[in-house]
């Protein structure tokens, strides 16, 4: 069935059982992956997945659903059965409905139709790229990480009451971790991932360059001293940090009482003015991007920050209407529905008067700590508290000299953090999950084991 | 007439599928394949979650699909679909066949499947003695309702969650098998707060094949322990970061062990070339007070299988015995890639995934010592009452979460602390593992790694670490 006759047999299955009220999100996809070990292929992959989640409405327009992989038509029947004895139990204290902008046009960005390459082309590509890499630099042992994908999917919404959207797209993904030993050393890792439309549009030789220059970045190391360090945090890590706490932009956090920012936080002042955020899910270099969200939503670009002020959250349909405001496109369909940021974008307003613009990551030869990647954020951050304590791939700036951190934490408070910001770099980087520059930040702790 | 007898184009739960099953893996092993395996589930999920004094979420959700995962040589291909037919079936064993590039080679035997080994029969009525949505809504309520002690506790969250597969293992060595697999967990969590201060209580609790066990569940002991913690943590200090002795205590205390050093010891690891321990195998990599163990059989615990994802009955894994690595876990293709027996270790999260060596039940064996033998024995440290998640980087180096600590001052606990991390590696601290509580007692949890997220119970007694880096501020 396509996602046209999928929306009829639900149409005539909900009639059947009398079930006036429903919509259903629907996801079909084809992936195909491989990974390599030392020129041999390890393992390769195909799967075929569809799921669909369905909502139903009540007599007391009470909401209950269903998730299922079977998309049969007696599948698509239980679902609808199961969904409807679930509103029994749905919420009487926050009564979900359609998005009002369910049926209001969206934007879906023209991207060229890529066609499967193919497992036996992936693999000769990650082989490739593989060999590469072990011979960039005479420490680099092994690639203990790799894997080269293609994905093509068919999102789907629509609903009792006709609104109907599809979206088909395809990505591609390249990861490298690299392994590098040396005698007497720890062995060091680090890597790249890079991220396409299809296979072919990846950027194979820099995701090697970039894992190959990381790792070997990283073969000099040393431990560091416990102490507070003026922080450059790289693009990545930097929204690592503001992903982990998104809660505070995050309408259904607040409702929950999970985030630090409350019903009256728009308008407080959390950072520098030099700072903007936005949250920008259509942005031309997202290739993950959706043009609507799980509620049918459209996508679109949201200030989250304006010159250090909190300027807007993100929205459900339901926390739109208890805010009083609109949905925002930033709802995942569930039992309870979601809400969760698409793509992050940080940029230097326009008041950025009090920055210490000398604080320049690749010309300041004062001492530092440059943080390029923050791990184990599921673990050090405890965002209803506002605290993080996580490790992190970096290295000391002093003296002239750069080392790599052998093991070490940055521990602290967001708020103070963003409070603490001390320059905004003038330069953007895409990465995988946002566009930021460098951000600096003054007085941070790091534990090591000096 | 007995089902084997009919012959079906499609695969049909609770029924002999026999026939179709031994006809695709003839058609694999015909095209050229070493080995075939047909991994089939049938899934029926639901969850439940109550906030505060409502239930604000009832997720139910079931599905079907099957991976089939063909080897040539050391090589293997992996194919997932929810095309349970004859037809979808065939079509996924040529797509991995393609994808191995197998052409016209040798032929392996396959003499049919063996006996159907049935695991499900007891368990098939397991489905109608869970509790209903309107039971486990009940008692999540009055779960919430004992969270709310005082004023200074703003949200209060109980959830429970029932997964039962039913699933269907068959391979060109003959393995036939079927099993009924059921898990249960229930979690309360709380978050206090009092002017500029802010703390959170968690705990989980699981099961596996105890239909009965959220019944018996002892909320009110639950919903004390949770809220005692946030509290104890709502005024705490943050930890002074350094080198310092902790005693990590018993039950959840073991996710160190098994992020940092269990994991080191599946054969994936070994594959990968990313162990330090793949050539210690009887040396000595940990401190002679420590024994490892990891198994799949103690009854009811969140880990324990009848049998493993590729249809070997799980066993009982000595890993390190008296500080001396004995074991490592392994699966089909683990023994295959390094020659290390399969241990029924052969897991994944479901059909969509290739079953990897997985931990199960991991934990270390209980010493001789009291808890507070292992406190006094520290001048200035930290306990480490309840830990947090926690990972481990590629190079083996873990950092954990401490999410409820107290400072240790001349043998005696004293302050609550918040904001630690435990860093370390796992062969510089394993053997600085110096002494075993009598304790022993397991924790539930989930295992996310190469085949998926799987259902692991953790553990140990408490045990003191000589020296660790706690990070702090």
């Amino acid at each position: 069935m396509n996602s046209r006759e999928i929306t009829t047999q639900i149409s005539k299955a909900a009639d059947f059982l009398n079930l006036k009220k429903w919509d259903y999100g629907a996801s079909f996809s084809n992936d195909y992956s491989v990974q390599v070990d030392k020129g041999e292929a390890k393992q390769l992959k195909a799967s075929q997945k569809q799921i669909l989640t369905i909502r139903v409405w009540n007599q007391f327009n009470l909401v209950g659903i269903t998730t299922t992989s079977d998309i049969s038509e007696s599948g698509i029947k239980k679902a609808l059965k199961q969904a409807n004895i679930a509103s029994d139990f749905g919420n009487k204290n926050e009564s979900t409905e359609f998005s009002p902008l369910a049926k209001d046009p969206i934007k879906v960005k023209e991207v060229k139709k890529r066609n499967p390459v193919g497992i036996k082309k992936l693999l000769t590509v990650l082989r490739e790229a593989e060999v590469k890499l072990l011979e960039s630099h005479e420490s680099i042992k092994s690639v203990p990480y790799n894997g080269l994908s293609e994905s093509f999917f068919e999102r789907v919404y629509a609903n009792s009451e006709g609104a109907f959207r599809s979206y088909s797209k395809s990505q591609a993904a390249l990861y490298l971790y690299a392994r590098a030993e040396e005698k007497n050393k720890k062995p060091r890792s680090s890597g790249s991932v890079k991220l396409g439309y299809g296979a072919d549009d990846i950027d194979i030789e820099s995701c090697i360059k970039e894992a190959s220059n990381k790792t070997i970045s990283h073969l000099n190391y040393s431990s560091i001293k416990t102490d507070k360090y003026l922080i450059c945090f790289s693009p990545e890590s930097f929204l690592t940090i503001i992903n982990a706490f998104s809660s505070m932009f995050n309408a259904r956090s607040i409702l929950d009482g999970v985030s630090l920012s409350n019903k009256n936080s728009i308008g407080e002042q959390l950072s520098t003015e030099a700072l903007n955020i936005y949250d920008d899910g259509l942005h031309e270099k997202n290739i993950s991007s959706s043009p609507f969200d799980g509620e049918g939503t459209p996508t679109k670009r949201l200030c989250l920050i304006n010159r250090g002020r909190i300027e807007n959250f993100i929205h459900s349909e339901s926390t739109a209407r208890i805010f009083k405001t609109t949905p925002t496109g930033h709802a995942g369909l569930g039992s309870k529905v979601s809400v969760s940021p698409d793509w992050i974008v940080v940029e230097k307003s326009d008041e950025n008067f009090d920055l210490k613009t000398s604080l320049d990551h690749s010309t300041y030869e004062g001492e530092f700590v440059y943080i390029e990647e923050l791990n184990a954020i599921h673990a050090g951050v405890r965002a209803s508290q506002g605290s993080f304590s996580l490790p992190f791939d970096g290295w000391l700036y002093k003296n002239g000299k750069k080392i790599s951190i052998e093991s070490a934490t940055v521990a602290g408070d967001i708020k103070y953090l963003l409070k603490n910001i001390v320059n905004i770099e003038s330069s953007q980087e895409v990465t995988t999950s946002g566009i930021s520059p460098h951000i600096w930040v003054d007085e941070l702790s790091i534990t090591g084991d000096a | 007439m007995l089902s084997s007898q009919i012959k079906s184009n499609e695969i049909v739960f609770g029924s002999c599928n026999k026939d179709l099953l031994e006809e695709i893996i003839f058609y694999g092993i015909g095209l050229g394949a070493d080995f075939v395996e047909i991994f089939i589930e049938n899934t029926d999920n639901s969850s439940v979650l109550a906030e505060e004094d409502f239930i604000t979420s009832v997720s139910p959700s079931f599905g079907r699909g099957a991976g089939i995962r063909i080897f040539k040589g050391k090589k293997d291909g992996f194919v997932s679909t929810n095309d349970l037919t004859k037809h979808g079936l065939m079509r996924s064993v040529s797509q991995a066949i393609e994808m191995l590039d197998i052409t016209n080679t040798k032929r392996e035997l396959f003499n049919g499947l063996n006996k159907h080994r049935d695991y499900s029969l007891s368990k098939k009525k397991w489905i109608n003695e869970v509790p209903s949505i309107n039971e486990i809504s009940e008692k999540l309520l009055v779960s919430t309702k004992s969270l709310k002690k005082n004023n200074k506790i703003i949200t209060r969250k109980g959830s429970y969650s029932r997964n039962l597969q039913e699933v269907i293992i068959a391979s060109s060595d003959g393995t036939y098998v079927s099993d009924i697999r059921l898990h249960q967990t229930v979690g309360l969590n709380v978050i206090a707060s009092d002017a500029q201060y802010r703390s959170s209580g968690s705990r989980r609790f699981g099961s596996s094949g105890m239909p009965n066990e959220f019944r018996l569940w002892d909320h009110e002991k639950a919903a004390n322990d949770v809220f005692e913690s946030s509290m104890n943590m709502l005024y705490a200090d943050y930890v002074d970061a350094g080198q310092m002795p902790v005693v990590l205590a018993n039950k959840f205390g073991g996710v160190i062990f098994h992020e940092a050093c269990g994991h080191l010891l599946e054969t994936t690891q070994i594959e990968r070339g990313t162990t330090p321990f793949e050539n210690k195998l009887n040396e000595k990599i940990a401190h002679e007070s420590v024994t490892a163990i990891d198994e799949g059989k103690s009854e009811g615990s969140f880990g324990s299988l009848s049998v493993d994802d590729e249809g070997m009955e799980p066993e009982k894994s000595v890993l390190i015995k008296d500080g001396i690595l004995k074991k490592f876990i392994s699966d089909r293709a683990g023994e295959l890639r390094t020659g290390h027996k399969r241990t029924g270790s052969g897991r994944r999260q479901n059909y969509s995934f290739a079953a990897a060596s997985r931990m199960r039940n991991t934990y270390i064996a209980k010493g001789e010592h009291s808890k507070e033998d292992l406190i006094n024995s520290i001048s200035e440290g930290l306990y480490c009452k309840s830990m947090g998640g926690g990972s481990v980087g590629a190079t083996g180096q873990f950092n954990f979460a401490v999410e409820e600590g107290y400072l240790i001052k001349n043998g005696k606990l004293t302050s609550p602390v918040k904001g630690a991390t435990l860093i370390g590696e796992a062969k510089e601290v394993m053997p600085k593992i110096s002494m075993c509580g009598n304790d022993l007692e397991l924790a539930p949890g989930f295992c996310g790694s190469i085949s998926g997220s799987v259902n692991v119970t953790v553990g140990q007694p408490h045990i003191k670490v000589d020296s660790i880096t706690v990070g702090g501020r």
